[in-house]
């Protein structure tokens, strides 16, 4: 067992991190690094900027524009990223609906939409939740009627993140209504948001942001070769895709920034010769780190053949309690300042940056809920690694 | 970066796990436990004939020359078996004391003996109002002629008993609180003035409480500089910290393993009651409990080896006071989901639940580590 960087490795992240350093451009990094709100160019302009360099999508097989990194590569990568506050990469469409292409799409389909995946030519996002199917999935509604060489779909979708930036949506919708199992009648679609019938409509969050919508399916045409994988076999690609999911989403690299970034508040509001504070704060970070340690050693595993089970879901249920926990101690050292959130008149003076961490205690309260919600992400481990 | 086992490494697990598994089961550690001594001749020769009692020492002493890693094999499989042999007392505070702290004469004469089995050690340091802080030593050792005269209590010297030697902290300068003016004497149990008394303790572990009267020790008794031992103290306690980690990751993942078969056999309402939510996911907390325990006593037992020694104490207190809050949150979770029966002595998890119990407050509780933690970061 050894927990160093080989020389090679330790030149590799040298290397992230100088390119980092020289391609990140100061202001992104400090609207990153001050909870901003990304624009749609913003988040873009960063993708093209990795894709440039081949970065983009290290995961993807090399003639797609992989980059063979191995998995202790692929981690150095992101904890540069994380460190430096770089914009997050979008995940929908290089880290979920590409792995779908590359797995169940057909030639024409990868080819058609790779490329432009992998430049950022479109902003993909995933169109799954419905106001009936949230955590129970495979009840969603959205129907797909074939007609000719269409389909017409009817129906909605809820919690769509950033789908107010959308050019595509991968959704899961119903062809077959009358299945035994409804897992069965299920099909995955890929959708041109610019097509008529689609309405986006924006839900206000607790923390007032905009970052879900709903989207609205209204006989909307979308032709037959966007189909991916056979008819009614689309809840085998959401399996696919969420086993794919599972591993780093611990966020180890945002936690260890945010911790550090915890500390400097904490330290500027005389809260570290507190011991009520630091021992919550030593807790957390004692959780984080471990959880680093837990991380590399499944990913330890997949280098070695061996791919962890279901209980990589553990990297997602403790990663979110450590991320919601940090930003529970960031907001307490905002003290008497945290209910300042925004001037009524513009030219009042005001500190943006305390402004931002009520809201933002608020908003990471989504961190258990997404992606699989702990409780759900406590039965698929209940289920698949303990046998119960 | 790498978190594989080398083949060395398994076949020392294997071989061991073989022997424990054959020669230490529960019922046979149930007459170890009842017996006298409270542990095994017969099993201490084992672990000497196997190597076990040679892994972390030079192979110029005939040791296995191996890392702390190695050392947490050997812990992870003692805490799935619950072993209580004086392994941690002789090896990883008696002999580490020798190995870091002693003349070349002390180890020659020391380390060949206790790999081969036929020298066990303790460490006696605690005194009664000392609490975890290693600085507060009252026992004096006075300068008499050529060498000291000692005179104090030690409280719960673990394995204290059965030791053919003690370690003794002592002062011979500063005040009781001072972190110098502390020396570390070799002292043998049956020297004239020393007054053993044994206990067994709940967790079935041996303790024993060292009444040091007019106790003589020579120059050559003197382990390390005189007055400048406390860095060899927290040395070695941070050392043995750490294996007590290990052994609770061992412990734990027993838990964890007895608990699961329990919720898949016992029948309640018709059904196994791990077909019931609210249980399931206590279930899956204990898991992840464990795997966080095995990665911090992962973390602690490499940066034992590579780390200077404020990162060292930084690291191993984040270890003490995750393994605390693992140990206390899986053995009362084991207990309550084994429901009445795991109430009762006649099952190993309440015994489990014991030597956790312990451990959470070994060599300092999850409080005393988060303000170590504390300074040191």
């Amino acid at each position: 067992m050894d927990l160093n960087y080989s020389p090679e490795e330790t030149a590799f992240r040298d290397e992230v991190h100088a390119w980092i350093e020289a391609n990140l451009p100061s202001d992104l990094r400090d609207k990153v690094l001050s909870y901003g709100e990304l624009t749609k160019d913003e988040l873009l302009g960063w993708h093209k900027t990795l894709a440039k360099k081949g970065w983009i999508a290290p995961h993807w097989p090399r003639e797609w524009g992989g980059t063979d990194w191995t998995v202790v590569q692929r981690y150095i990568f992101e904890e540069e990223c994380g460190a430096a506050g770089c914009p997050p990469i979008v995940p929908f469409g290089v880290r979920m609906c590409a792995p779908v292409l590359l797995r169940f799409g057909t030639d024409a389909q990868k080819q058609r939409f790779l490329p432009r995946i992998y430049n950022g030519d479109d902003f993909w996002v995933q169109g799954y939740s419905e106001p009936g199917a949230g955590s129970d999935l495979a009840s969603l509604k959205t129907r797909a009627v074939r007609d000719g060489d269409h389909y017409v779909v009817t129906g909605q979708k809820i919690w769509t993140t950033l789908g107010h930036y959308g050019d595509w949506i991968f959704c899961l919708v119903r062809t077959d209504p009358k299945t035994e199992k409804r897992q069965d009648g299920i099909s995955f679609l890929l959708v041109d948001m610019k097509s008529p019938g689609i309405t986006v409509r924006p839900i206000v969050l607790l923390d007032q942001s905009r970052e879900v919508n709903e989207v609205f399916f209204d006989d909307v045409a979308v032709p037959a070769e966007n189909l991916v994988h056979e008819e009614n076999k689309g809840w085998t690609v959401a399996k696919f895709l969420l086993g794919y999911e599972r591993m780093g989403t611990g966020n180890i690299a945002v936690c260890k920034r945010e911790l550090a970034r915890v500390k400097e508040l904490a330290a500027r509001a005389g809260l570290l010769d507190d011991p009520r504070f630091t021992d919550r704060l030593t807790r957390v970070e004692v959780e984080l780190m471990a959880l680093e340690i837990t991380n590399l050693r499944f990913l330890d595993q997949l280098r070695g053949g061996r791919p962890p089970g279901a209980e990589v879901s553990l990297l997602k249920i403790k990663g979110t309690e450590i991320q919601q926990a940090l930003t529970e101690l960031m907001m307490q050292t905002a003290g008497p300042l945290a209910p300042i959130f925004r001037p009524v008149a513009p030219d009042a003076p005001f500190d943006a940056f305390t402004a931002t961490l009520f809201p933002r205690y608020c908003n990471v309260r989504k961190a258990t809920i997404y992606a699989g919600s702990n409780e759900i992400q406590r039965n698929i481990i209940a289920k698949a690694t303990l046998g119960l | 970066m790498n978190f594989e086992y080398s083949d060395e490494q398994r076949l020392l697990s294997d071989t061991l796990r073989k022997f424990l598994g054959t020669g230490y089961s529960f019922d046979a550690r149930g007459k170890i436990i009842a017996s006298p001594a409270g542990f095994s001749d017969d099993v201490w020769a084992a672990l000497a004939e196997m190597g076990i009692l040679s892994v972390p020492f030079d192979a110029v002493y005939g040791g296995f020359g191996g890392m702390t890693i190695d050392m947490l094999i050997v812990f992870e499989a003692f805490g799935e078996a619950l072993v209580v042999e004086p392994y941690l007392a002789t090896v990883g505070l008696g002999g580490r004391f020798v190995a870091r702290g002693g003349s070349a004469e002390q180890r020659a004469r020391i380390l060949p003996a206790l790999i081969q089995g036929k020298h066990k050690m303790a460490f006696a340091q605690t005194e009664v109002d000392a609490r975890w802080d290693l600085r507060r030593v009252t026992t004096r050792a006075t300068k008499s002629g050529d060498g000291w005269v000692l005179e104090g209590d030690k409280r719960a010297v673990l394995h204290g008993g059965s030791a053919d030697t003690l370690v003794v902290s002592a002062r011979t300068g500063g005040a009781p609180d001072d972190a110098r003016g502390i020396s570390l004497f070799l002292v043998e149990r049956t020297a004239p003035g020393v007054a053993v008394t044994d206990y067994r303790g709940l967790d079935n572990l041996r303790v024993a409480d060292v009444r040091l009267s007019g106790v003589r020790a020579g120059r050559d008794a003197l382990l390390g500089p005189e007055g400048d031992g406390f860095g060899l103290i927290e040395d070695v306690v941070d050392y043995a910290t750490t294996l007590v980690c290990g052994e609770a990751v061992g412990a734990i993942k027993y838990a964890h393993d007895a608990t699961l078969d329990y919720l898949k056999t016992r029948r309640q309402f018709g059904v196994p009651i791990g077909s019931f939510q609210a249980l399931q996911h206590r279930m899956v907390d204990i898991l992840i409990s464990y795997e966080q325990a095995r990665s911090i006593a992962c973390l602690a037992c490499v940066k034992i080896d590579t780390a200077d020694a404020a990162e060292r104490r930084r690291v191993v207190s984040a270890a003490k006071i995750k393994i605390a809050d693992a140990a206390r949150h899986v053995s009362q979770e084991a207990v309550q989901l084994h429901g009445g029966m795991g109430m009762t002595e006649e099952l190993k998890i309440s015994h489990t639940f014991r030597r956790l119990t312990m451990i959470a407050q070994a060599f300092g509780d999850a409080d005393h580590h988060l303000a170590r933690f504390g300074a040191a970061s």
